[in-house]
């Protein structure tokens, strides 16, 4: 177990290697950066102190491991936009963004588990079919658009829900929601196929033959294994809840790292993309690791075939 | 056959009314083929087919509602936008770049995927497991996350959004193919071609690549339409296909601010999307049922 725990940690640690230099050499290879930082009326004079004073005039390895080095303890520089350093501005937004994905996270378990268990068991009824309708269209629908359209109407013209914001518990709805709701599709769908072939096995009709309650056989017996797919596709819904989070954020203009990519997007605000892409990286990394390591607990047959 | 003996006549055995395993007797889903066709159709004739130019501009006529709308004409029959644009026109040169986006994307990815797919379950041992390692790294990484890098790197184009998205999508197609390899070459049919002979790259490409050729359809099938919201999504954030390029995203984002009094300038273009997006995941959750059930949790 320890083996494969390092194993994985040292695959983790490449993954984030590799991205940082694409992230270098994309900076580097497309321009001179003092483009962004100085003023248009700078002389040659300026550029070149301000090269030796950012240590651009170094060579390339060195810069790499200057900035690797910077960034591993949160420093990304100074925003070209909000002049104030990186690092202050995602110590404001991360908290936010991640209560947001904990509560979207809430909710899509909460409506995932009852409903694709329900529908493997309760198969070709309208409940099943109605959850089929909702995965289908959780796939299909843009989650922005649908974010557009519940800020029109519940926010704006209905007035139920704020639109986002910070208004306490109640701005957590409707982003929450949206948000969680794309998860649900994915989520209910492998739970669903998980249980129609776990119900179908020898042990659960075994367990029925022993006469275990019905309830017990679906959510302890069956639900147990049905969980294995599910837990094997986290890491993936977990970047899909990433990519539809920097969306949602900017339609709810929820104040969280999403909106600030948004943000660094429009005005080309290089160092704050930069900061973004790393932590989210690293997150995904650390999610994924985590989920790889429960995967291992849960199913030792895992560890043993690495 | 040989004649019957007894009264010299020949009996046939009945013809199956339709194929039998494999189709269940479902039908073939009209509705998604249709919409697709459509879009299709629309995207290839759209200079044809458009009532006006996607780019001409005419302030005068702004914010013009669709033809069945107070104040509308059908001079634009879905309206115009912010700047006058004809948004019918715009809708249908948008179907190009989502289709186009959609379609390059999945082939470039699925291309890439199969055949380190194939090499992997081929080959087998260190191999494979280097091969799988990559997968899985790239598997589980945000395709947006690449696609911004490049945006504020690079700057947003066309070509930026297929290679971002593709870059991180092959590794589904590895996966998916080498699991199918695996129980390919437990096979009798591999160890046949081997023993007459033949060499690594005939057997995968001429007995393990076509015998893949059923999942690699339905993977297709259903990962064009999440590769049009990922791109639309892009669009939308500014990290996509730059304006004035017609995109379905970004005319989404554009009408934006403009809900309120013209509604039609962002509810169109996502009911655009939603129609093709549906339309392909129901086609390719009819295909996967059809031809291969196996793969149920795709």
């Amino acid at each position: 177990m320890i083996r494969f725990v390092c194993f994985r940690l040292l695959q983790s640690l490449i993954a984030l290697a590799i991205l940082s230099v694409v992230v270098f050499v994309l900076a580097r290879a497309t321009g001179d950066p003092l483009h962004m930082i100085l003023p248009m009326s700078a002389t040659e004079e300026d550029y070149a102190n301000a090269r030796q004073y950012l240590g651009l005039d170094r060579p390339y390895v060195e810069q790499y491991l200057t900035f690797v080095g910077r960034a591993a303890t949160g420093d990304f520089g100074n925003s070209i936009r909000a002049r104030r350093p990186v690092s202050e501005i995602l110590r404001e937004r991360l908290p936010n963004s991640l209560r947001l994905a904990l509560f979207a996270m809430t909710v899509s378990l909460a409506m995932a588990f009852p409903l694709g268990v329900l529908a493997a068991v309760k198969k070709g009824t309208g409940l099943d079919r109605a959850a089929q309708v909702i995965s289908v269209l959780g796939q299909s629908l843009p989650s922005f658009w649908v974010a557009i359209i519940l800020v029109e109407f519940v926010a704006g013209r209905w007035q139920w829900l704020p639109a986002g914001g910070n208004e306490g518990f109640t701005s957590y709805i409707l982003p929450g929601f949206t948000l969680g709701w794309f998860v649900v599709a994915g989520l209910m769908r492998l739970l669903r196929s998980g249980m129609l072939e776990v119900l179908d096995s020898e042990y659960v009709k075994l367990a029925r033959l022993k006469g275990v309650a019905e309830s017990r056989v679906v959510w302890m017996h069956a639900l147990k294994n049905a969980l294995i797919p599910v837990v094997t596709f986290a890491g993936i819904y977990f970047s899909i809840l990433v990519t539809t989070a920097i969306v949602v954020e900017t339609v709810f203009a929820w104040p969280g790292l999403g909106r600030l990519a948004y943000e660094g997007i429009s005005s080309r605000d290089f160092p704050v993309i930069q900061a973004v892409v790393l932590t989210t990286a690293a997150i995904v990394t650390v999610v994924n690791l985590a989920v790889d390591l429960l995967y291992a607990v849960i199913d030792p047959r895992i560890r043993y075939a690495r | 056959m040989a004649a019957d003996p007894a009264g010299g006549t020949l009996t046939l055995p009945e013809a199956p009314t339709r194929p039998a395993a494999g189709a269940r007797g479902r039908r073939l889903p009209l509705l998604p083929i249709g919409i697709i066709a459509t879009f299709i159709v629309v995207a290839a004739l759209a200079p044809l087919l458009s009532p006006a130019s996607p780019y001409e501009q005419s302030l005068r006529h702004r914010f013009t509602p669709p033809a069945w709308e107070d104040g509308g004409a059908w001079a634009h029959p879905l309206g115009t936008d912010r700047l006058g644009r004809d948004m019918l026109a715009r809708i249908m040169y948008g179907a190009r770049v989502s289709l186009a986006a959609g379609v390059l994307t999945v082939l470039l990815a699925s291309a890439f995927g199969a055949a380190v797919g194939l090499v992997a379950g081929y080959y087998g041992g260190r191999v494979d497991a280097v091969l799988m390692r990559m997968t899985d790294a790239t598997m589980s990484f945000p395709v947006i996350l690449l696609a911004l890098i490049l945006a504020v790197t690079v700057g947003p184009s066309f070509f930026n959004v297929v290679l971002a998205i593709a870059v991180i999508l092959w590794a589904r197609y590895a996966r998916v193919i080498r699991g199918e390899v695996l129980t390919l070459m437990e096979l009798d049919f591999i160890a046949q071609a081997r023993i007459a002979g033949a060499g690594a790259g005939r057997i995968i490409t001429r007995h393990l690549a076509p015998n893949t050729l059923n999942t690699l359809v339905v993977l297709v099938t259903l990962q064009i339409g999440y590769v049009i919201i990922v791109e639309a999504s892009l669009s939308f954030l500014g990290a996509g296909i730059p304006p004035p390029t017609p995109a379905w995203g970004s005319m989404i984002a554009e009408g934006r601010d403009f809900v309120t009094s013209a509604w039609w300038v962002s509810l169109l273009p996502g009911l655009a999307i939603l129609l093709v997006v549906l339309a392909f995941n129901l086609l390719g959750d009819w295909l996967r049922d059809t031809l291969d059930p196996k793969l149920r949790q795709l």
